[in-house]
């Protein structure tokens, strides 16, 4: 496993958690409605290529719950305050899920700080007559099924006990989620209007059995943004990083080589 | 003491057998399950149900609030109050109550309110509520801004009924250039309030507080825990440095009363049952949406009550703990004498049809409760001052 670091940062008067490993180009991934509290292979994974850094949202994992926390333009403007923090002239964003839908929000106020955009089953939008996975009203179990293909790596999933603090985090983590995706059910009506803002590289990548967004939502959103690339990822649920991390890997370093400066390996 | 009678108004005619191929009777069993014709005939029972309490002098009828449900009937508890207004010759009408959050516009709610106050010549009590987890999936509410909004629209109302308009209310969540409600309500300076809740710490202050003083209801719930809960109540009126008057206290509950404790059970059993095993049936995070409750309080009532819940609940099951009063007169009476002597209440809302209860057997209920129960408790709980007026 790379080397990595947990470390606190202070933005706005919120203390959050910011894992970072690894070494090269920047990479800022942003995390779903189920948080990224400890450092997970696909962190790994992106470390061989980038020095990647995962902060734990307001309101997620570690990080403080401010009382400013509203909604998703509240994160939105939050991170553009983390991307001036940081030290980084430029980053390589990617998003899964409610993390893709904070990328959008992030990036139709400013891609100043964004190099590329991947959108990995981003939430954010709406689609006509495509009905969508309701993770508040499924039990613990049908959402974990509901989320990946492979119906074993739920089990295993499932199998696993977590720990108290882990409980506590997920119950924490779920709580934030639905404030800040209970209505409008995970989409913002205003941002389908603006994401032709969105003028940086843009992967959008999708499995092609996502029972939370359907892929339609990846077609949707792949013709609303200029010049992005779409990619439908086979037998794959809603989190190709964690089900499929070959081609997660494959394709966000694919698309980072296309559109790097520096030097991506 | 004051008797409310409390209908719920369930869709009774439903398939017995729906829970065998739905989870819930909440939010999503479809309502191709309602037939309208036999919707129709149960309004016009109940309503008669609540027209013969007023004629069997209870001080009033209480209706409440639920959507998208076999539950309850009443999506707009005040169509019903309406309804009743132009018939109840004695009674007051409760409507207990309204969920304030799950509203966008809570101004409407003050100007029903008003209108059924004018309607009843200030016959009316007031309710409000948060209104329960799964109204927030029916109505897409944020959960997670419930007792916000709940306050905020408490504090609207409020001065919307108290205060000369128009006047300007901004707030976080509404914001009215004009707060101006015609017609003002009838009663001076607001109807009385009543907050029906199960006991949440943050509801004991809110209502118990010197400027509110609202009439705190237990509803539903064991014995044990409606003693712990009005008591909780009664002690936060003495850390604000009075002491609690009965007529502040209420509690909630189905009651069934017949010639024998024995036939009681029998009647009522299936019927009781049917209530806390099939209509007021949902999973858990149907009844409990992330961010309704406290992190804390969420995980404690996980851990608790519904895990209680997943057991089948019998007629005996509910009249031991409390949660059904049902039985002889003579029991019914010595089980009230022994509560409220505890507990110090000055109101009750007994539920006096529940479930599939047919018409015939609530009627009778009704009478034997009218009858045989409420001349020989009335006079326990009265509020000192009460006295003194009349």
């Amino acid at each position: 496993m790379a080397a990595h670091t947990s470390k606190r940062m202070t933005i706005a008067s919120c203390e959050i958690e910011l894992l970072q490993g690894g070494a090269g180009p920047a990479l800022v991934f942003l995390h779903g409605a189920g948080g990224a509290q400890s450092w997970m292979p696909y962190m790994d994974r992106l470390a061989e290529h980038y020095t990647v850094y995962v902060p734990s949202h307001p309101g997620w994992g570690r990080s403080d719950t401010p009382d400013w926390l509203d909604g998703m333009g509240d994160l939105a403007y939050f991170y553009l305050n983390f991307l001036d923090a940081l030290g980084e002239d430029e980053v390589h964003l990617v998003g899964n899920s409610l993390g893709g839908w904070l990328a959008l929000e992030i990036a139709v106020r400013s891609t100043a700080r964004i190099q590329t955009l991947t959108l990995v089953s981003a939430a954010g939008i709406h689609v006509a007559g495509v009905p969508k996975g309701d993770i508040f009203l499924w039990d613990d179990d049908e959402r974990v099924y509901n989320t990946f293909f492979d119906r074993k790596l739920a089990e295993a999933r499932l199998a696993k006990q977590p720990s108290e603090e882990d409980a506590d985090i997920a119950l924490k983590n779920h709580f934030s989620a639905a404030k800040m995706a209970w209505h409008p059910r995970f989409y913002n009506p205003v941002l389908q209007k603006w994401l032709h803002r969105i003028t940086v590289p843009t992967l959008i990548m999708w499995g092609d059995s996502d029972k939370i967004f359907p892929p339609a939502y990846g077609d949707a959103m792949h013709k609303l943004i200029p010049g992005s690339t779409l990619t439908i990822v086979p037998e794959c649920g809603h989190l190709p990083h964690q089900e499929k991390l070959d081609d997660f890997i494959a394709g966000v370093t694919a698309h980072t080589a296309r559109h790097n400066s520096g030097a991506a390996s | 003491m004051k008797f409310y009678f409390f209908h719920l108004m369930p869709y009774q005619d439903i398939d017995p057998d729906f829970l065998e191929t739905n989870k819930s009777s909440w939010i999503n069993l479809p309502n191709t399950y309602y037939d309208p014709k036999k919707g129709a005939k149960l309004y016009h029972r109940y309503l008669d149900e609540m027209e013969l309490a007023d004629e069997l002098g209870f001080d009033g009828v209480c209706v409440n609030e639920h959507h998208q449900t076999a539950y309850g009937m009443m999506p707009s508890p005040n169509v019903l109050a309406g309804a009743l207004s132009r018939r109840l010759k004695k009674a007051t009408i409760g409507v207990i109550g309204r969920a304030l959050p799950i509203v966008e516009n809570p101004l409407v709610i003050a100007e029903e309110f008003a209108m059924i106050d004018n309607l009843m010549e200030g016959r009316f009590i007031a309710g409000f509520v948060r209104g329960i987890g799964c109204e927030y999936h029916a109505s897409m509410t944020n959960p997670g801004f419930s007792h916000e909004r709940f306050r905020e629209a408490h504090d609207l109302i409020i001065r919307a009924w108290s205060e000369p308009g128009p006047f300007e209310f901004y707030g976080k969540h509404y914001h009215f250039q004009y707060v101006n409600i015609w017609p003002r309500p009838y009663q001076s300076p607001r109807p009385p309030i009543w907050i029906p809740s199960q006991g949440s710490t943050e509801t004991v202050e809110f209502a118990a507080h010197p400027d509110r003083k609202y009439t705190y209801i237990i509803t539903f719930s064991p014995v044990a825990s409606v003693k712990k809960n009005l008591k909780a109540y009664r002690d936060q009126c003495e850390v604000f440095g009075y002491e609690c008057p009965p007529d502040q206290l209420g509690w909630a509950m189905p009651a069934y009363v017949a010639e024998t404790d024995e036939i009681a059970r029998k009647e009522a059993a299936v019927h009781i049952e049917s209530l806390f095993n099939k209509f007021i049936m949902s999973p858990p995070q149907y009844k409990l949406p992330p961010g309704y409750s406290s992190l804390s309080s969420y995980k404690a009532v996980m851990e608790g009550k519904y895990k209680v819940r997943q057991n089948y609940l019998t007629c005996d099951a509910l009249i031991e703990n409390g949660m059904f009063l049902c039985g002889s007169p003579s029991t019914v009476v010595e089980k009230l004498e022994e509560y409220q002597a505890e507990m110090g209440f000055g109101n009750i809302a007994p539920m006096l049809q529940f479930g599939t209860l047919p018409a015939d057997l609530t009627e009778k209920n009704l009478r034997m409760f009218a009858n045989e129960v409420m001349p020989k408790v009335r006079h326990l709980g009265v509020t000192p001052e009460v006295v003194a007026a009349e």
